[in-house]
């Protein structure tokens, strides 16, 4: 198997460039052309074009058929799944609510001590 | 009284534009209100493991102003709003807005319903459009992916 072939090294690999990080960021929220990714990284749209391609190959980002626009968008389907984040978010906040359990009965008990 | 049961947390999208979460805690709504309400409490339980409450201001009164941050490594979550109603130890509501997506306000609600000594709280997020509403849910994931950027930082540098 030659290296750098399993997907997980693909993915490593593209986002080891600060660019590529960049895009993925932008497409993180909503889909963009190749222009408007373009016009903050301040670079060439074959530049930009050339950083896709290795996003694409890693299986991150799609672009979209539509002729004119070419829309790109991340293709994680982790991330772009709305019941996948909710599901993150409240993890986040289980664990918050898990600590004020322990200090609710903290507090509860220096009440009694009093 | 201990119960050893863990509380579940109730999550729910009601609409395009909401996020809703219910929790029972085995505690009175005044402690609850408290504890939501006094930075020394919000300092001892707010933010995920390995995190630290580095900044927490509360001005309770209806306009006053609210900032809590948390820590990680060196990464900085903050969320701070102003308060819109202060009804102790029923109700509160406050703006909010998560400062790494400025212009993303939501309004949350607050109510605390205290039965047989505890307390039901039901926290309601009101955004202005379902992309807010879809970016506060996917912050939490790009926490985790900014984290990872990090991390590949790090090793990148080694190699």
């Amino acid at each position: 198997m030659p290296r750098l072939a399993d997907p997980l090294s693909l993915t490593l690999a593209a986002l080891a460039d600060p660019t590529r990080r960049a895009i993925v960021e932008k497409l993180a929220t909503g889909e963009a052309t190749v222009n408007t990714l373009a016009q903050p990284l301040q670079m060439s749209l074959p530049g930009v074009s050339k950083h896709l391609k290795v996003l694409q190959r890693a299986g991150l980002v799609v672009q979209g058929r539509d002729k004119q626009r070419r829309p790109c968008r991340l293709n994680a389907q982790r991330i772009q799944d709305v019941a996948k984040w909710a599901e993150r978010f409240k993890r986040n906040w289980e664990e918050s609510f898990q600590r004020l359990d322990a200090y609710l009965s903290e507090i509860t008990e220096k009440e009694k001590q009093k | 009284m201990t119960d050893t049961l863990q509380h579940e947390l109730n999550l729910t999208l009601p609409s395009d534009r909401e996020i809703s979460m219910t929790r029972v805690f085995n505690t009175p709504a005044s402690v609850l209100f408290d504890v939501w309400t006094k930075p020394e409490h919000v300092r001892k339980w707010y933010g995920v493991r390995q995190t630290t409450v580095t900044v927490c201001d509360i001005d309770l009164r209806v306009g006053g102003a609210w900032r809590w941050v948390v820590t990680r490594n060196g990464m900085e979550v903050a969320f701070s709003g102003v308060f819109r109603e202060i009804d102790p130890p029923r109700r509160l509501q406050r703006t909010e807005v998560f400062e790494a997506m400025p212009g993303a306000e939501s309004l949350v609600t607050l109510t605390f319903d205290e039965k047989d000594g505890q307390t039901t709280l039901t926290l309601n997020m009101f955004f202005q459009s379902k992309q807010d509403r879809d970016g506060a849910l996917k912050s939490g994931m790009e926490l985790g992916i900014k984290e990872c950027f990090q991390k590949i930082d790090d090793l990148v540098a080694t190699l």
